[in-house]
């Protein structure tokens, strides 16, 4: 009896008992509690896999790839958790959102736990899909749940892009499943990764790769690959701050790590065919017009979390880059880098939380003097901003120059395009930046109580992992590389 | 295997996939919410009867299970939700005429032949019995796309949304002679959790703007970015 | 043989033009049992054209050598189109003639000229038929070739004696073309034989007229031929929907048992046939004009989906 079960199962009974909890101040206990245990239980989990290699139970399959997104996954959610039991009481307590809206809130917020845990330990493509899509119906709800015209619409266009772009992905599972039923016997194992896995280079090239573009235009609308990304500046800005947090730092993981798994699939596949990076070019494709696209709308924003949504669709799009480039190299900077951005990410959003509190107000015009209003809040968000921009010596700064290095390496002209989109986007994030951070403090701004601590632990994990990579994490995500990329770095 | 070779069964089995074709059709055209929630209903009883007849000649059993279920979401369950919520939000006289039905029927038509020469190199495989109503499925996904993007109305956004889903059901059917239980039972899930969602949503919105046209919400626009 | 093929031949185009008033009698006996009348007798319009050959055929002065033609043109031409289409047997030498095309070009012909008679004498009702006819048909035309075409596809060949021969060969074969073109023809027959709900054959209203309206002028004689031949076109689209489609009945020889079999059969199919529009007309009402388009778009579009239907599905990869 290993430690998956409760890495999965916790959170859905924590869902299913914070649904029938009353009382809203013990809700935010439960919920930290509930997000902890699963935070150990994937501690767990992870010791076991590095014994053991690779678990693999029934519908369920953990290994070195997906088990540091779960340790990742819990490991933000329990922060986050921390830190929406006092953000959420004040919410509260400001009449923003009434008591049913607060019992949701808890209970979806483990929903969408549950299903991105499913999803990322799950063996099964049909249910990986199932839990992609079950996230995004917990995660709806949420993202309208100030009631606000615009959280509504927000809302809405989240459902119905994401709707949409999922239900093209179940098309891909099934031309998938078609394929593999000429190959393996058992109906049962048809959608079993690992096994789909084994037999790769029989499948039919032509079928799978017709299956890869429905699946990547369906999972790349869930990433936010331009220009399927209309749903996400929405989304990401008009939910409450927890919700943006793990929205931007969990779920765009999840959709990549199934776009990845695919690709895998796929490339086994077509090894041999006409065609054989065709993945790889359309991920390298999307990922770069994402990048360069979102890195230009950055100058545009008015709204402080619209501009760090737009920085998120840019660095889902360089992550899709790196493992369309493929390469132990260009791996390894991707999946360091989906670590990395997801700590900065949710550091940042819970910061320009409390920014949103200090000022009254999302608009970037009207967020000033943060730094001397509230020293905490002002360096977090400075500091956040300089470890997501790709300055040295934060992590996001290893993993940007292990994929320059790596495109030098192998495809030298792009370099040029994501040297100018990685300036753009610095220019564009510090410019909003400097005013919102240094200029003359508003009449009448008040420090608000607010706890920086998970803002703190997230940054110095990135400051250290800038620094000097672990041991055990280097060999973790070697041993990752090694299984996605068949070569490992180190 | 030409059509002559067939039998009975399986031919009346391509009968019913191009009467969901149209219902498909019908249901882009349908001017009054209440007619497009029946043809939806029907699509669904075409969809499980394919379900069954696929079951019957090629011996799944579980198929039998999928078909049933089937026939109670999408065409009894969803339909008479749908219907609860039109009344609700007194939308049943409300009449959307489509404002270019000739072009959008030509458009709807240029997605079917797109989805026969996508699906093409497919059915160059031998395919088992069922075809081509592949091409058929995708072209049902695809024309619920279609009408969610010309619809404005949000409850006829969503019948596009379950269109497309019965066409993507119809395809998992009709290729792999249906997915695994598991997953059948996850998706049929997730399907009536969104209606749940969406019928939510439709009270949110009619709150919210008053009524149910989606093209009056453009607050969140690059242009007017105005904070609250 | 040949002979009494061409014998054969003459014998049938004989026969539509004596049954087509009985067709229309029974449509309207049935449509008045319907309404709970006795109605009028089945051979009424028999008598009434008799009465209208007696009268005197009285014509305006401004009419033309086409008006005083037309009549004779229209008639010719439904009829030649007529004896082209299998009525009771396959194997006759017009069925090399019976090339779907050429009844379809017959019938457009018959119809420009019924136009051009309404349009000849300069009334305004008569300019006002002809204009919606041609709307009509305009519309109706596209469907009838598509539905066509999906036949001919199938069949390989645009002869209807073929098509028909094609259907017989294949026992019991569920098509969804030929579903969706039957479909198809069924409202496009509707629309081009003037009946409810595209136009009314026994109104005389301004609003509502299509074809009365372009042979109002008519009298005697001419009114005579010119009702003959739409009841011979009725018959004309009541064979082709019976016998392409449902052709299981028809001779497939000329000895007479044989014969004799097929005539039963299709006389029964148009009885069934007539009695199913007696009920449409009665359980429909008449659509404004400019629903019409709606309708014949639906035609068009069933007929499109027959001929996808069958590239999608029935031909083999």
């Amino acid at each position: 009896m290993s430690a998956l079960p409760w890495v999965v199962f916790t959170p859905l009974a924590g869902a299913l008992l914070l649904a029938s909890i009353r009382r809203p101040q013990w809700a935010g206990w439960i919920n930290v509690l509930v997000s902890a245990v699963t935070f150990l239980a994937t501690l767990v989990l992870a010791f076991t896999v590095a014994e053991q290699g690779v678990l693999a139970v029934s519908m369920f399959r953990v290994d070195a790839f997906n088990v540091y997104l779960l340790v990742l996954t819990a490991f933000v959610g329990m922060t986050t958790a921390i830190f929406s039991r006092p953000y959420m009481q004040y919410v509260r307590d400001t009449g923003r959102v009434n008591r049913r809206g607060m019992r949701l809130y808890h209970a979806m917020f483990q929903t969408f736990m549950f299903t991105m845990l499913l999803a990322l330990s799950t063996d099964n493509l049909g249910v990986l899909w199932v839990a992609v899509e079950g996230a995004t119906l917990a995660t709806v709800l949420l993202v309208s749940l100030y009631r606000t015209p615009e959280a509504i619409e927000a809302a809405w266009k989240y459902f119905i892009l994401c709707g949409v772009g999922i239900a093209l992905a179940l098309f891909g599972t099934v031309l998938l499943y078609f394929a593999a039923q000429h190959v393996i016997e058992d109906p049962a194992a048809g959608l079993s990764w690992s096994a789909l896995h084994a037999v790769a280079p029989q499948l039919q090239p032509s079928i799978m790769g017709l299956a890869f573009v429905f699946l990547l235009v369906g999972y790349g609308t869930k990433i936010g690959l331009v220009p399927m990304h209309q749903w996400l500046p929405d989304a990401h800005s008009e939910g409450p701050t927890p919700m943006s947090a793990v929205l931007s730092g969990l779920l765009l993981n999840v959709a990549l790590y199934a776009v990845v798994r695919l690709k895998m699939l796929v490339d086994g596949s077509l090894a041999n065919a006409d065609t054989p990076h065709l993945a790889g070019y359309l991920l390298m494709g999307f990922g770069l017009l994402s990048f360069l696209v979102a890195g230009l709308f950055l100058h545009r924003q008015r709204d402080i979390k619209r501009m760090f949504s737009y920085s998120s669709i840019e660095h889902m799009g360089l992550m899709t880059f790196a493992f369309g480039l493929g390469g132990p190299l260009a791996t390894f900077g991707a999946l360091l880098h989906m670590l990395v951005h997801s700590l900065t990410k949710s550091a940042i959003f819970v910061t320009v939380g409390h920014a949103a509190h200090i000022a009254g107000t999302q608009s970037i015009d009207h967020i000033r003097g943060l730094i001397r209003t509230q020293p905490t809040v002002g360096w977090g968000l400075l500091l956040g901003v300089a470890a997501i921009a790709g300055f040295p010596p934060f992590g996001v700064f290893t993993s940007e120059f292990l994929l320059l290095t790596a495109t030098m390496k192998t495809q030298p002209w792009f370099a040029v395009p994501l040297l100018i989109g990685l300036a753009v986007a610095f220019a564009g994030l510090f410019r909003h930046l400097h005013p919102m951070v240094y200029g003359a403090v508003p009449e009448g701004q008040q420090p608000v109580p607010a706890n920086m601590l998970p803002v703190a632990v997230h940054l110095g994990l990135v400051l250290w992992l800038g620094l000097s990579i672990p041991g055990f994490l280097a060999r973790w995500l070697d041993r990752a590389t090694e299984l996605i990329a068949g070569v490992p770095l180190l | 295997m030409s059509l002559e070779q067939l039998p009975l069964l399986q031919q009346l089995m391509l009968v019913l996939a191009a009467v969901v074709l149209f219902t498909s059709f019908a249901l882009l055209e349908q001017a009054r919410l209440v007619a497009a929630i029946h043809a939806f209903a029907w699509q669904g009883v075409l969809v499980a009867m394919v379900t069954a007849i696929v079951a019957a000649s090629g011996g799944l059993a579980h198929l039998f299970f999928s078909a049933a279920l089937t026939l109670a979401l999408k065409a009894l369950l969803i339909p008479w939700m749908l219907h609860r919520l039109v009344r609700r939000l007194e939308l049943d006289r409300h009449r959307e005429p489509l404002r270019r039905p000739a072009l959008v029927v030509m458009g709807a038509l240029a997605l079917v032949i797109f989805s026969y020469w996508l699906v093409l190199p497919l059915v160059q495989q031998e395919l088992l019995f069922t075809r081509n109503i592949v091409a058929v499925s995708l072209a049902v996904v695809l024309i619920g796309l279609l009408m969610m993007v010309i619809r404005t109305q949000a409850v006829a956004q969503v019948l596009g949304f379950m269109s497309m889903e019965n066409g993507l059901f119809l395809a998992a059917v009709s290729a792999t002679g249906g997915m695994p239980l598991v997953v059948e039972l996850g998706v049929a899930f997730d399907v009536l959790v969104a209606m749940i969602l969406f019928g939510v949503f439709f009270f949110q919105i009619s709150e919210s703007i008053d009524s149910l046209d989606v093209d009056r919400m453009t607050r969140l626009t690059e242009r007017a970015e105005d904070d609250s | 043989m040949s002979q009494a093929g061409w014998g054969l031949a003459v014998a049938q185009a004989l026969l539509y033009v004596a049954l087509a008033p009985l067709l229309a009698g029974w449509i309207r006996k049935v449509k008045a049992s319907l309404q709970n009348r006795r109605g009028p007798s089945v051979l009424q319009p028999y008598r009434d054209l008799r009465k209208l050959f007696a009268k005197e055929a009285r014509m305006a002065h401004t009419a033309s050598l086409v008006f005083r033609a037309a009549p004779y043109v229209v008639f010719i031409a439904t009829w030649l189109a007529a004896a082209a289409i299998p009525l009771v047997t396959t194997k006759l030498p017009t069925a090399a003639m019976a090339d779907v095309i050429v009844i379809v070009g017959l019938l457009a012909l018959a119809r420009f000229f019924l136009a051009l008679a309404g349009m000849d004498v300069g009334t305004a009702f008569g300019g006002m038929g002809a204009s919606r006819e041609m709307f009509v048909s305009a519309l109706a035309e596209p469907a009838m070739l598509m539905a066509v075409f999906t036949l001919a596809m199938t069949a390989h060949s645009t002869n209807l004696a073929s098509v028909v021969d094609y259907q017989l060969l294949g026992d019991n074969i569920l098509r969804p073309s030929y579903m969706f073109a039957l479909a198809g023809l069924v409202l496009v027959a509707v629309a081009e034989t003037g009946r409810i709900p595209v136009d009314n054959p026994a109104t005389h209203l301004e609003l509502t007229m299509i074809h009365e309206a372009m042979i109002l002028e008519y009298s005697g004689r001419h009114l005579a031929i010119m009702e003959w031949a739409a009841q011979l076109k009725l018959l004309l689209y009541g064979v082709l929907l019976a016998n392409v489609f449902f052709p299981w009945g028809i001779a497939e020889g000329t000895d007479p048992a044989a014969l004799g079999m097929g005539l039963a059969v299709v006389v029964g199919k148009l009885a069934v046939l007539g009695a199913a529009l007696a009920v449409s007309e009665t359980v429909l009402a008449k659509m404004r004009l400019f629903r019409a388009p709606d309708f014949l778009n639906l035609a068009l579009l069933l007929t499109l989906l027959g001929l996808l239907s069958h590239v999608i599905l029935e031909v083999g990869a």
